[in-house]
């Protein structure tokens, strides 16, 4: 690879010495990008904008913040009420978590809809499910830091779900306690591992963008970049689309932050951890609702419990589950049709996550449970080999030049 | 480079002592790293002062039948109720077919009128009501966990719910007839 010729003299004395400026011409400027990306490909910039947002206020928090359990519930009062623009930062910080979920899950679901996990770029998604998983790591050990009653009994039966483990698990229970419940070295360490977490992702991130640009990204059609006339840089096009797309997020972010910040909370996180008494109805953030609904599903703690991690490990075998030779549902009508009945499922599922686990939600919850599960492991592999896939365009820009051969 | 090409002609198998020394520092390496780890794990275990909390002393006098007081231990809610002739009486006639996790009451209790449990659901941790007069208590009488819908019998039995075991009963021993010391 030549070395571009810079125009300014610095730059080029820095770039000789530390290719950097090579680095992002190359990464951003020369890298060829398929020119039909649909807004669905603004998730990824977008979910890496607001890890930066999330990692920024969580500094900033961590300034005036106490992590002991006799001050933490005071010290986000103080943060809330007397630190200059304390309230903004922690609703962004607190709001930032959920819109982080949301921005992700979507970016997951545009995956599973276009096929972007079929080879070769299956561990670009492996490190997605990855980095999916530090996530909800580090949001759980967020919430646990304000110290309400939702924080203190949302850590209390999720640690718990360890004991679930034959032998060891009670061990294994106590250990990530450092005690014998949830207390002070418990918010201690979790306070730690809140602060580590993100960086972690960071890191992640930086092997998901490596794996990325080894290919490039895939898009609506699912077919390979032929040649030139199927790509445009990135930059200035796609940085142009997605900072539009950014604005439009930044609105909705701010339009909750600043109208409706506790649109997602619990008003039982304004009340300070009682280790005693155990709130009516105990449900943890939205956004583990089906995951938590898949717990409850079952009756046995231990399979519950192994149903509720096999919802999310099933997502790093997705590449060879799915059999299909073609890669985007939109040649796929009937993988098309049960992959929206996969998304009303999560939907269902977590609707029940969020009610009390009697009558008819126990039985919604088991069949959505099951639905989830026989979509994996059953649908992706046989669907793939029996469904007929509509005939592929010949090439990204094929539909485009001669619309009526595109359609055929 | 030149004795190493000769070690390797000596031996046939393509076993060579070299092999061996690689072997052997591999090995006293994972050893190594083993023991370096251990601190770290062990640092998050429950401290020396953790531990030295573990005991509570608890006066029963005030407490009258049909009452139940919760006391903490460890950080934990115990629960000590002093039973009725009833609640006695049902707890000892249940047949231990019936139950999940089969126990006599007789062995989960010093004296019969005073039952104390870990008041904590042995489902995900949350603490069972059924302690004031108001709550509800389950279908059996004793106590009812709303997490997850746990019902526990008069004895601290699991009878139905997902909550695979009985409530704890900690180590216990009565000082006197009215003081008694747990952990
Ligand atoms: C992956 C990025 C992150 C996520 C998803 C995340 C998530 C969360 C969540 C859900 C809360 C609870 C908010 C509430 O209910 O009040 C929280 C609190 C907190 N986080 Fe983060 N966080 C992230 C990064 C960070 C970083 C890098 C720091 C730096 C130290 C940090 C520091 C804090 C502090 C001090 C609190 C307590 C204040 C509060 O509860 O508002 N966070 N976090
Ligand atoms: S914690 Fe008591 S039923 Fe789940």
């Amino acid at each position: 690879m030549a070395a571009p010729a810079f125009k300014n003299a610095l730059v080029r004395w820095i770039d000789h010495r530390l290719p950097v400026f090579t680095f992002l011409q190359h990464e951003l400027h020369e890298y060829p990008t398929p020119k039909n990306l649909s807004y669905w490909w603004n998730f990824g910039s977008l979910a890496g904008i607001v890890l930066v947002v999330m990692i920024l206020t969580g500094i900033f928090l961590a300034m005036h913040y106490t992590p002991h359990t006799a001050f933490a519930f005071d010290s986000i009062e103080r943060i809330m009420r007397d630190v200059n623009y304390g309230w903004l930062i922690r609703y962004i910080h607190m709001n930032g978590g959920s819109f982080f979920f949301i921005v992700v899950y979507i970016h997951i679901f545009r995956g599973l809809y276009y096929g972007s996990y079929k080879a070769p770029r299956e561990l670009l998604w492996i490190i997605g499910v990855v980095i999916l998983l530090l996530m909800m790591a580090t949001a759980f050990m967020g919430y646990v830091l304000p110290w309400g009653q939702m924080s203190f009994w949302g850590a209390t039966v999720i640690t718990n779900l360890f004991s679930a483990i034959p032998l060891i698990g009670d061990g294994i229970v106590t250990w990530l306690w450092g005690g014998f419940s949830v207390d002070n070295p418990t918010l201690n360490r979790f306070y730690s591992l809140h602060y580590l977490l993100p960086f972690l992702i960071v890191g992640a991130v930086l092997l998901h963008l490596m794996a990325l640009h080894r290919f490039g990204s895939s898009n609506p059609l699912g077919i390979d970049v032929k040649g030139p006339q199927d790509s445009i840089p990135f930059h200035p096009f796609y940085t142009a689309k997605d900072a539009f797309g950014l604005g439009i997020f930044l609105i909705a972010f701010a339009g909750v932050v600043f109208f409706a910040p506790n649109l997602f909370g619990e008003p039982d996180n304004y009340i300070r951890a009682d280790p005693l008494v155990t709130p009516p109805h105990i449900v943890p953030e939205w956004y583990f609702l089906p995951y938590y609904a898949i717990l409850r599903a079952i009756p046995n703690k231990l399979l519950g419990v192994i149903a509720m991690f096999g919802s999310i490990l099933v997502l790093f075998i997705v590449p060879w589950l799915d059999t299909a030779r073609v890669r985007s549902a939109k040649f796929r009508p009937t993988y098309r049709k049960f992959f929206w009945v996969l998304v009303v499922d999560c939907v269902v599922l977590g609707y029940v996550g969020a009610n009390p686990p009697d009558g008819w939600f126990i039985v919604t919850g088991q069949v959505a449970t099951a639905y989830y599960f026989f979509h994996f492991l059953i649908l992706m592999p046989v669907l793939g080999l029996v469904e007929r896939p509509l005939p592929l365009p010949h090439s990204i820009s094929a539909p485009v030049l001669k619309p009526a051969e595109g359609k055929a | 480079m030149a004795e190493a090409a000769t070690a390797t002609k000596g031996h046939a198998d393509g076993e060579t002592r070299r092999d061996f020394i690689y072997l052997a520092a591999a090995g006293m390496g994972a050893v190594g790293a083993a023991a370096t780890v251990w601190p770290f794990i062990s640092f998050m275990n429950p401290s020396a002062d953790v531990l030295a909390l573990s005991t509570s002393e608890v006066d029963l006098k005030p407490v009258q039948e049909g009452m139940s007081i919760t006391v903490t231990w460890r950080g934990k809610p115990v629960f000590v109720r002093r039973r009725t002739k009833a609640e006695i009486d049902t707890a000892a006639a249940a047949k231990l077919g019936d139950l999940p996790d089969p126990q006599p009451d007789a062995a989960r209790v010093k004296k019969p009128e005073w039952l104390i449990l870990v008041g904590v659901c042995t489902h995900l941790g949350c603490v069972p009501l059924g302690q004031k007069s108001a709550d509800p208590k389950g279908e059996y009488g004793g106590w009812f966990c709303p997490c997850h819908g746990s019902h526990y019998d008069t004895s601290g039995r699991i009878r139905k719910g997902p909550a695979p075991k009985n409530l704890e009963v900690p180590p216990y021993a009565f000082l006197d007839d009215t003081t008694i010391r747990i952990g």
